[in-house]
């Protein structure tokens, strides 16, 4: 039955009804709408978790004669129990933009041709198999996405490590979360949060750090608001750099200079301990301290290499450690009040107070991001505020599978499906499920993302495959590797949904079947990994980014590694990828559950999903019999780590006077190759900007609107200036959103990143500026 | 031929009522939340005087304490096709 266009503008009506009333009044629910009658005979709704952040929402999309025409929340999935924010009630809009790629291109004399997808196919492994033959394993690379399905992300890692035996395999979400995985690694010897959403229903007070989680994540912040106005004493503290939407609905602000968040963190500890705050029987059990290396570099440098190196300490040490970071002292340094850290570590030190922290890329993205997720945790540990339902220290994803695709099956240089590349049982495992000599697989992790892309600058890299995400927007210090990607003799396939800086530069560029025209499988913030269905067609020639890897290896001759047909490989792929995690700390849930459910959490086991790990009331995995079980590192006990303050990879000078921060938009996701072609959201945000504190745009002589150049040590941009818009940075800082592809903020942004978990830090470099 | 959408807020303890009257009307489909003392109504009039008509007259039910626009179409204004007619 066709949708015309007057019941079209209806959906349309109700649909922006519907999201008004989850912005003014969160956890609404109209699940009777489906019921009315002139609906249900129109549209079909089908279950898809939302494609545009990591937060996992629960969408019911309503189709009507394979056309994806509305959506609605899901009340049956826990995460947003029937609310979506702007992205989500807009997203099946992304999938009709007038330029959607639907057709295979190659460079043929300089131009784009439309060619078979068949040839393109063809062409792609063709030039794998011949760079690799000519240059070497390590010469071709996959660079892939927090965006790629389960099963994308599996194939690839299958490919590229199990068969054509290079590690040169990694995804965006380097970018994004790398510092929170080595964050648990250190800390807890596992990966991923213990706590999960039900915290916010449980929590008497929130901190947020770095995190302007009213714009990054809106549905969970609108369940911590509702949380607030239930409860009514509950307390949300938005540390920040600066004012942001967060800022706004918080009970205090407290700002810091960049990158002093690690002193803080620190100071908290300190008055935790100075005012006998410490939960000894928790410590006394389940933690021990260590301290790593320091002074340990900024990876701008090609070649740079770090391996920090864990030595035991006592209590004492750590105290010792901490005396350098009282109150007073860091107040000098962070600009934080001395009365207001006493404040954060009161909260923290508060034993009748249950306490949830959270972040994103502003401890993420950071040179100092492991350390920093270190801190956090030292925090909670202390306290022993921890896995039980409220106490969660809590690292939200930014991308709809960067656990699910990029920590769990291991789409990173270093990592297999189960465990690392060094680690021989490891191999073992892999080449045994894999079907290939456990020989094919390297030993030795290769490139990180900012090396692989400076070994293709370097000519040490031949041949790239890019799936799902925008890295000629993405990467920081970005002309280096645009020049690098179009010199002579680098070959870079692109599969993408629309034309992007990234297909720019594509020799070929295969049209990909994007989020609900294929099935797959996404895993959230929260360890629930999400099922679903194709529910409409893709346009064209458009494939899955599964299907395309899957063509290739077939054309390479690895037909028996990749036998699986087209009417079931996603379900043949999920249960041969379960067998990698099977065991009480990892049991994913059968392929018939996930469809059957709007998520599962693992670690599923006896049916059962597990809410808080480490706390055996909830968590089977847990056999040390004591009320805690850090399972994930052999001493069964938490790691708390003495990690110092150390400064940004660039700071501010006399001559680059200002701090550059950039970030997102809660209208766009990413780059905005998507959301920019939604009429809704591209009107509501349709270009980027700067944000000036006001008494700097003064100084300068800027007014709102007006041209400002923003100036670093490596390029230099033009654009308009907001002051007293939705965020107002600090003086002495600017803040740009990096949405719009007619403004690469990051030309100006420094590759530099955090030595252990190599994600680069977004949120400071120096820079100048003039009024144009 | 305008399509609007309101968030319309009953009177303390007269939704029920609010939606009666409201599904009285001409033009009128109301979508209640589930959890919420709120009702959405979609009105879909043919011309703009029936609207305003309309409108004045929703104003006046003793039920209704707030009414907020969400969403407004009129064709006559609309100078583009939107992306998605089907």
């Amino acid at each position: 039955m066709r949708l015309d266009r007057r019941q079209f503008i209806k959906q349309a009506a109700i649909s922006s009804a519907f999201a008004t009333a989850g912005s003014l009044f969160p956890g609404i629910s109209f699940s009777q709408w489906s019921k009315l009658a002139g609906n249900s005979a129109v549209i079909s709704w089908q279950k898809s978790p939302c494609r545009f952040c990591g937060t996992g929402c629960g969408l019911l999309i309503g189709v009507s004669d394979n056309r994806a025409v509305a959506v609605k929340g899901d009340p049956a999935c826990s995460v947003n129990k029937g609310l979506c924010c702007m992205k989500g009630y807009h997203s099946v809009q992304a999938l009709y933009g007038k330029d959607r790629l639907t057709r295979a291109q190659v460079r043929k004399n300089g131009k784009m041709v439309e060619v078979p997808i068949r040839e393109a196919l063809d062409l792609v492994a063709s030039k794998l198999q011949e760079t690799r033959d000519r240059h070497g394993k390590d010469a071709i690379a996959m660079y892939g996405s927090g965006q790629w399905t389960i099963p994308d992300g599996y194939v690839a890692s299958k490919l590229f490590k199990g068969c054509l035996s290079t590690n040169n395999v990694e995804a965006n979400a380097r970018l994004c979360m790398a510092s929170a995985v080595t964050g648990f690694m250190t800390s807890f010897g596992i990966d991923e949060p213990m706590g999960c959403y039900e915290d916010i229903d449980h929590a008497d007070v929130f901190v947020t750090w770095g995190n302007n989680m009213a714009e990054m994540h809106p549905v969970l912040f609108s369940r911590m608001v509702a949380n607030r106005k239930r409860r009514r004493d509950v307390t949300i503290v938005d540390f920040a750099t600066r004012l942001t939407r967060t800022s706004q609905a918080a009970d205090k602000t407290i700002l810091f200079k960049p990158q002093t968040d690690l002193a803080v963190a620190n100071a908290i500890c300190y008055e935790i301990i100075r005012n006998g705050w410490v939960n000894w029987n928790f410590v006394n059990e389940h933690v021990s301290f260590h301290k790593g290396k320091t002074d340990i570099g900024y990876g701008t440098e090609d070649h740079f290499s770090f391996k920090d190196k864990a030595e035991s300490i006592d209590f004492e040490e750590f105290k010792t450690f901490l005396e350098d970071y009282t109150p007073e002292k860091v107040e000098k340094l962070s600009g934080v009040k001395a009365r207001d850290i006493k404040y954060l570590a009161s909260l923290y030190g508060d034993p009748t107070m249950k306490i949830t922290s959270f972040w994103c890329m502003g401890m993420n993205q950071h040179t100092r991001g492991t350390w920093i997720n270190n801190l956090v945790y030292n925090i909670h540990l202390l306290v022993g505020k921890i896995s039980t339902p409220g106490n969660s220290p809590f690292s939200l994803t930014g991308q709809p599978s960067a656990c699910g695709t990029v920590r769990e099956v291991g789409t990173l240089t270093h990592k297999l499906p189960h465990g690392v590349v060094m680690n021989e049982k490891d191999r073992e495992l892999a080449a045994d499920i894999w079907e290939v000599p456990v020989e094919n697989i390297d030993p030795q992790p290769s490139n990180h993302t900012v090396a692989m892309f400076r070994a293709l600058d370097r000519g040490d890299i031949r041949f790239m495959w890019i799936q799902v995400t925008n890295p000629m927007v993405t990467m920081p210090n970005l002309k280096r590797y645009r020049d690098g990607a179009q010199k002579e003799d680098r070959f870079i396939v692109v599969s993408d949904v629309y034309p992007t800086p990234t297909t720019d530069i594509a020799d070929v560029i295969l049209p990909a079947a994007m989020w609900i025209e294929q099935e797959g499988m996404y895993g959230n913030s929260e360890r629930r990994t999400q099922h679903f269905a194709q529910i409409v067609d893709p346009p064209g020639e458009a494939m899955s980014d599964t299907w395309q890897i899957i063509e290739v290896a077939r054309r390479l001759g690895f037909e028996k590694q990749f036998s699986w047909s087209e009417q079931d490989y996603i379900e043949k792929i999920w249960e041969e990828y379960r067998r990698f995690h099977a065991g009480p700390k990892h049991e994913m849930a059968p392929y018939q559950v996930l469809k059957a459910r709007s998520g599962v959490q693992w670690p599923f086991v006896d049916g059962k999903e597990t809410r808080w790990r480490f706390n055996p009331k909830y968590d089977p995995a847990c056999t040390n019999g004591k009320d805690f079980d850090f399972y994930g590192k052999k001493s069964h006990r938490a790691w708390i780590w003495a990690r110092p303050y150390e400064p940004a990879a660039e700071s501010p000078d006399s001559e680059y006077t200002f701090w550059l921060n950039t970030g997102r938009v809660i209208e766009h996701w990413h780059t905005g190759s998507m959301t920019r072609r939604v009429p809704v959201l591209h009107n509501a945000m349709p270009a980027a900007y700067v944000e000036i504190h006001p008494e700097d745009a003064a100084e300068l002589g800027v007014v709102d609107g007006e041209k400002v150049k923003i100036i670093s040590r490596r390029g230099e941009i033009i654009m308009p200036a907001q002051i007293r818009g939705r965020g107002v940075p600090a003086r002495g800082m600017v803040f740009v959103p990096f949405f719009d592809e007619s403004y690469l903020i990051n030309e100006v942004t420094l590759d530099a990143f955090c030595p252990i978990s190599k994600q680069p830090d977004y949120k400071k470099c120096a820079v100048k500026l003039e009024k144009v | 031929m305008p399509i609007f959408s309101y968030l319309a807020i009953p009177k303390e303890g007269a939704k029920e009522t609010l939606c009666s009257e409201l599904s009285g009307l001409d033009y009128c489909q109301i979508l209640p939340a589930d959890n919420q003392d709120i009702v959405v109504l979609v009105t879909d009039t043919p011309d703009e005087t029936t609207e305003k008509s309309l409108q004045e007259t929703i104003k006046e039910l003793h039920s209704l304490q707030s009414l907020s626009m969400a969403f407004g179409y009129d064709e006559k204004n609309d100078k583009g096709e939107p992306d998605h007619e089907t």
